[in-house]
């Protein structure tokens, strides 16, 4: 018992840790140099934040896009809706407020190169072992996937604000 | 007592000890396989093979491929023969891919795998390979690793001597060993001499691979073997052999292996194409079907056809000439340069070497030597430019090497032989284990072999490996070819038999192979795109179920309101789009098979439910860690019942 509980309390922190360090940085990011002191995941602060991929720079939003975003609907409801529900578990997380809990550069890495995060960045693996399913490479293009991040730059701004 | 007891001890020993040896002494003699053999056929875990190796399943119908220098099996793809771990021909998918003028044929006997060539050199696109006993020729898409169409050849009593290439694949041709009345009627099998005639055909492949039966050219009835085009200088020309000059239809053994010498027939086909183009043709009904496999649809298509073309010898002068040659030739091989072409005269004590030059002139100087139904005869003096002697007891077919060699096998005398281009004396021979038919060099029959290996491709194993009951496996040999004398390396079992084999630098095949199927081009009709979309439709007594696949469910995966007498068609469609990552589906009590289904592709199973109950489904490929979930329920109620349709997945 002892045992679980405090598992769930270390994943609780890591995630609550992941969560604050996500929602400071995405103010202040000016500064790639500062050493973030929550990252002690021995992974280079860019990775830890956005994960690896060909995502390595932060991306420049404009305003939402809605043609963008319904064409990222029909992407997702192709190639990712077979796995991911809005607002339910089902193979994968409910995916309604994704970019509430990554960052916009995490989301495009994850969709673009599942197979490293997974290996590599400690939210997805313990994504991995809540799941026990290693996301899938649906083989989406760069394109594609900037489309799905708009799809869920929508969903976000249509989200009750904290 | 007890020195006694010892005494015999150490004779016992000393006796184990000396058999002990000198029975590993024979075995080494026997092999001569030397010291640093292993490190030349060891491929570390986890890196590549240099060679692909493509060998026929022969009666398996089947082709296999292998890795060289490891003799690793990676896969049997499935062409003449239906294959129910991959549903090939028997999902609704693949079925027209066996069709023939008999109807569906789901076996046949493959013998000559062929790889695609460009300017004279393998160029990794596709693979050839001829069934022999309802004569078709298959297309396999090396991209793919699958068949991509079938086309079958009219006119035709087995086809045997294909499928054989023109240097750019123009052409792919074939040629009838039995010869038959054409078009077939039913006569007295002794009226052979008035009745009976060959073919040879050219089909023509379009530059997306696309084949048709472009023209034959009826030939007089004896048997035909085997085939090779020119290439270089003698582009434009193609050489088959046939035996059987004696037109026997009975005992053949004895009664075709009188003559002297049988024949290499010479075909102009450049000529032939000219021929064909002033009309000079008479058109033959014939009845036999093309099928291809769409990739885009993800489903094959029967094409019926109904004539064809045919080219009379008598009637188009320069079209053949016969090449004479000695005891019932088998092998005709076109050495690198296009000059050389050696004959396989199985019964004969010399491979005789013919020259093409020569040949063109003494076709100019008409050295003819009578014809046969108008088919000029050349002089064997005339074409002749040199004759291996001593070359084993029944030689049957050469490869060459880059180096100025040629390779032939001799089968009664079970060796292989290497001779020199030129000067046709025998250089190096060793033995193979047992019975060589085919052998291969890498490229050996084209412009441009990778001289660095010879494959045996040999009938009987005898003694070689574990014994299997009374059948026991075929085998390939694979010796170094690098030096001066040829050395044995490996021995390695192969699926049905080995009957030919081509083999080409992996770099060339891995480049283009396919790793997924994109969804948004899946265009076949029962496809859907997202699971959303799956549903179950009822016609009549016919239901179709729209069903997606990925890691690890299906949607649906509860279905009810199946009665017993209706017709189900499972449509399956994979939506993932990762390498490797095929999905099985297998319904409880299905008299075909499984469905495998490639990453992005759409199969379909036809079930029949005979009885009420329930029925499981799930995945057979062990796709995840929750592949054991991956699973479904079906009920099945009585006919009538008014239990209503529904499906769903996780609800």
């Amino acid at each position: 018992m002892t045992r679980i509980n405090s598992f769930i309390f270390k994943s609780f922190l890591i995630v609550f840790l992941t969560f604050t360090y996500i929602s400071c940085g995405g103010e202040s990011n000016s500064d790639k140099q500062t050493v973030d002191k929550s990252n002690t995941s021995g992974l280079p602060d860019w990775e830890f934040k956005n994960g690896f991929g060909p995502i390595k720079k932060k991306l420049y939003l404009m305003p939402i896009d809605k043609p963008m975003a319904g064409e990222g609907l029909k992407i997702f409801e192709s190639k990712c809706a077979a796995c991911h529900k809005l607002d339910e578990r089902y193979v994968g997380p409910a995916q309604r407020n994704v970019l509430q809990r990554v960052t916009p550069e995490f989301f495009m890495n994850m969709v673009l190169n599942p197979e490293e995060n997974v290996e590599k960045h400690p939210h997805s693996k313990e994504m991995l072992a809540q799941y026990m399913q290693k996301m899938t490479n649906q083989n989406i293009n760069l394109e594609d996937a900037r489309k799905l991040l708009e799809y869920f730059r929508l969903l976000d701004s249509e989200l009750p604000k904290k | 007592m007890y020195r006694k007891y010892l005494n015999m001890f150490s004779i016992a020993v000393a006796i184990i000890a000396t058999v002990v040896i000198i029975h590993n002494g024979c075995q080494q003699s026997k092999d001569l396989v030397s010291g640093d053999v292993a490190e030349k056929v060891y491929v570390k875990p986890g890196t590549y093979d240099d060679f692909y190796l493509f060998t026929s399943g022969g009666f398996s119908g089947q082709v296999g491929v292998y890795g060289l220098p490891s003799g690793r099996l990676f896969r049997v793809i499935p062409v003449f023969s239906q294959d129910p771990e991959k549903a090939w021909g028997y999902s609704e998918e693949s079925k027209p891919m066996f069709m023939t003028s008999y109807g569906f044929v789901p076996w046949d006997d493959a013998h000559h795998p062929k790889l695609s060539q460009t300017d004279g050199i393998a160029d990794g696109r596709w693979l050839f390979i001829n069934g022999n006993n309802t004569p078709r020729i298959a297309r396999v898409d090396l991209a793919t690793f699958r068949t991509a169409e079938i086309i079958e050849i009219p006119n035709s009593g087995g086809n045997h001597g294909s499928p054989f290439l023109t240097e750019n694949t123009e052409y792919v041709v074939a040629s009838t060993r039995f010869s038959v009345p054409i078009p077939n009627k039913d006569v007295p099998l002794n009226s052979y001499k008035e009745n009976f005639k060959g073919t040879i055909s050219f089909i023509k492949v379009a530059k997306e691979g696309a084949m048709n039966v472009e023209f034959q050219i009826l030939v007089p009835g004896f048997n035909y073997d085997l085939a090779h085009g020119g290439k270089g200088p003698s582009h434009g020309w193609a050489f088959f052999t046939s035996y059987n000059t004696e037109q026997a239809n009975t005992l053949l053994e004895v009664n075709a292996s009188q003559n002297d010498k049988d024949f290499i027939a010479a075909v102009n086909w450049k000529k032939a194409e000219e021929y064909v183009k002033q009309g000079k043709y008479k058109t033959f009904s014939a009845n036999y079907f093309r099928n291809y496999f769409d990739e885009k649809k993800h489903m094959a298509f029967s094409e019926k056809k109904s004539d064809v073309k045919i080219l009379i010898p008598s009637e188009c002068p320069g079209l053949i000439y016969y090449l004479p040659t000695p005891k019932s030739p088998h092998g005709v091989d076109v050495d690198p340069t296009g000059e050389y072409i050696a004959a396989g005269g199985k019964l004969a004590a010399i491979i005789p070497v013919h020259s093409f030059s020569k040949m063109m002139k003494a076709i100019e100087n008409k050295e003819f030597d009578g014809d046969v139904d108008g088919i000029p005869i050349l002089k064997y003096e005339s074409v002749m430019a040199g004759e291996v002697i001593n070359p084993g007891l029944g030689p049957l077919h050469t490869e060459f090497d880059d180096a100025g060699y040629g390779y032939t096998s001799s089968f009664i005398s079970s060796e292989i032989v290497k001779w020199k281009i030129g000067t046709w004396e025998v250089v190096d021979r060793i033995p193979t284990y047992y019975s060589i038919g085919h052998l291969c060099i890498p490229g050996g029959d084209t412009k441009k072999p990778w001289g660095k290996y010879v494959i045996a491709l040999n009938k009987i194993t005898k003694d070689r490996y574990l014994p299997t009951g009374p059948e026991l496996t075929q085998s390939a040999q694979l010796f170094d070819i690098s030096g001066e004398k040829m050395k044995l390396l490996l021995d390695f079992p192969t699926i049905g038999e080995p009957h030919y084999a081509q083999a080409i630098p992996s770099d060339i095949v891995m480049k283009n192979s396919r790793k997924i199927f994109p969804i948004e081009e899946n265009a076949n009709p029962y496809s859907i795109k997202a699971e959303k979309d799956a549903r179950v439709v009822r016609n009549g007594n016919v239901v179709h179920v729209y069903m997606s696949t990925i890691r690890t469910h299906f949607a649906p995966d509860n279905i009810e309101g199946i009665r017993v007498g209706d017709e189900v068609y499972f449509h399956v469609t994979n939506l993932e789009q990762d390498w490797d990552i095929p999905h099985g589906f297998a319904v409880k009590g299905a008299n075909n098979s499984e469905l495998l289904i490639m990453p992005g592709s759409t199969e379909t199973l036809k079930w029949l439910p005979a009885q009420e109950g329930v029925y499981p489904f799930y995945c057979t490929d062990f796709c995840s860690a929750l592949h054991q979930e991956m699973q479904g329920y079906i009920r099945v109620s009585p006919k009538g019942s008014n239990v209503e349709l529904a499906w769903h997945t996780g609800k």
